[in-house]
């Protein structure tokens, strides 16, 4: 079973490669690209550390073949910041309340934060918990990385309302 | 954990993947939001050498509510069922269900299609199904049929679906107008598949319960449809005495395994607590 080419949009640019269907995404990103942001934490598809964006939606990279992905537009952690190093502002406020302690979790976790307030811009602190259910976390008992999300949701509109 | 190597198809019509199914013959399997099969292959209990992925065949999208009648493509996700407002109005215990089912990140990707088709006797939607009485429309070389989903269930991973078929669709007549609903699941935590758990549907006339539809989550080899329970609530005004009625039936024809989730005992009893969790929901919302 020979290697495909691959070829996709990672964090805005165009890349190529050679594997095998049954690589996962996860491993392509993490191995081929040099993408070491998303985790690998579980491997069962429980834990969310794997989580990208695909196509507009969060998915978990140890659960989808690079194959599938062929032609996508996927965005990492690493996608998250502006060209010019400033934070995203869930990383900001990730960084500012505390919502991480060993940060292995945590990729996942705004990378899944990023595009929750992309469906829902004005969470409430249920619908974050309901909306992050898909990520574990051993460290933080969750509070924090709840008002991190509840802090850059409000960051977000301010900043959205000024521009407008 | 590296799955089995595989080639990958990537058909853009149903007729071609019904073709490669046939052609590649019983090695390949067909692939639509993978969270159940690609777990599956990742601990090699499933080892396929083709993988035909249905994510380009248009034809298996899109949901249509037209004329009491519902239509949804296999591959609309769980995430599509959740937020078609047109389907939450017309038949609101799918979104009810939906929700239920694992986490935002599986429910982006998995497909109402692969939930009924998979077979497993954990899969939520099923049970749904049997409950809606909704149709399977089977595609194959030979043609189309449609199968019911009272009997498309055989034993766990054993369904109606024959060689060379792929799901193409769901066909549900919608529920009548004021009629009530509920899925009660009882769970372990989010992304854990039922301990028990209970669709019903109702309808009410002045009082009186003039139709009903139970079926159960997980407590059998394949999902269950409860007619007992359901006799036991038809002409009732689902008094205590009824809903309890309904609860036994339901009891009784619960076979649970004993797993992780509990002792059959307790997974028997749970699945009556379920089955009047739902009555009672779906009597508050039915006028
Ligand atoms: C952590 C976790 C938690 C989960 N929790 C739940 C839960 O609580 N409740 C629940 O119901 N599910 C749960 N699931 C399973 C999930 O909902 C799956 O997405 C679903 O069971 C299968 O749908 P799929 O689109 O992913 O199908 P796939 O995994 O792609 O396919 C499943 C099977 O169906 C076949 N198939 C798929 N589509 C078709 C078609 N159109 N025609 C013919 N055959 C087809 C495939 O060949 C395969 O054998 C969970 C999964 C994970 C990983
Ligand atoms: S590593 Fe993918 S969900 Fe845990
Ligand atoms: S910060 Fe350690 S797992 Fe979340």
């Amino acid at each position: 079973m020979s290697k495909m080419h691959v070829k996709m949009t990672v964090n805005g640019s165009q890349v190529e490669g050679l594997a095998e269907p049954r690589t996962l995404l996860i491993h392509f990103l993490r191995e081929q690209l040099g993408l070491t942001g998303p985790h690998i934490g579980c491997d069962t598809s429980h834990c969310g550390a794997c989580t990208v964006d695909l196509d507009g939606k969060s998915v978990k990279s140890c659960t989808l073949f690079v194959a599938q992905a062929n032609g996508a537009e996927v965005t990492t952690i690493e996608g998250l910041a502006a060209a010019d190093g400033s934070l995203h502002p869930l990383q900001e406020a990730f960084r500012e309340h505390h919502g991480l302690q060993c940060g292995f979790c945590t990729p996942g976790m705004i990378t899944r934060a990023y595009r929750l307030l992309q469906e829902n811009p004005t969470p409430s602190d249920e619908e974050i918990r309901f909306g992050m259910s898909g990520n574990l976390c051993r460290c933080t008992g969750y509070q924090n990385i709840v008002k991190a999300i509840r802090a850059a949701a409000a960051e977000m509109a301010a900043g959205k309302e000024a521009a407008e | 954990m590296i799955p089995g190597a595989f080639d990958y198809h990537r058909p853009r019509t149903l007729d071609e993947a019904i073709s490669l199914l046939a052609s590649l013959g019983e090695e390949s399997r067909v692939v639509a939001g993978g969270h159940s099969l690609i777990p599956m292959m990742k601990l090699r209990m499933a080892v396929p050498e083709h993988l035909i992925d249905l994510r380009e065949v248009a034809e298996l999208r899109g949901i249509a509510v037209e004329g009491g009648q519902i239509t949804i493509g296999a591959m609309t996700t769980q995430q599509e069922v959740i937020g078609s407002e047109e389907l939450a109005s017309a038949c609101p215990i799918l979104r009810e269900a939906a929700l239920q089912i694992a986490d935002p990140q599986i429910r982006s990707l998995g497909t109402l299609g692969g939930n009924v088709a998979n077979g497993d006797p954990g899969n939520d939607m099923p049970a749904v199904m049997q409950a809606l009485d909704a149709a399977f429309v089977l595609r194959g070389p030979e043609g189309e049929r449609e199968v019911v989903a009272r009997a498309f269930y055989e034993g766990p991973f054993t369904t109606a679906l024959g060689e060379g078929e792929v799901l193409a669709a769901i066909r549900i007549a919608a529920p009548a107008a004021g009629h009530g609903w509920a899925y009660e699941k009882q769970k372990r935590k989010i992304g854990d598949y039922a301990t028990a758990a209970a669709a019903v549907l109702l309808e009410l006339e002045g009082g009186t319960c003039r139709k009903a539809s139970v079926a159960l989550t997980n407590v059998g080899d394949t999902p269950l449809h409860a007619a007992d329970a359901e006799a036991a609530l038809v002409g009732s005004s689902l008094d205590a005495a009824a809903v309890e009625a309904a609860a036994a039936a339901a009891r009784a024809i619960a076979e649970p395994a004993e797993d992780g989730r509990g002792p059959r005992a307790f997974r028997v009893h749970l699945t009556g607590v379920m089955v009047a969790r739902a009555i009672e929901a779906a009597k508050r919302r039915a006028g």
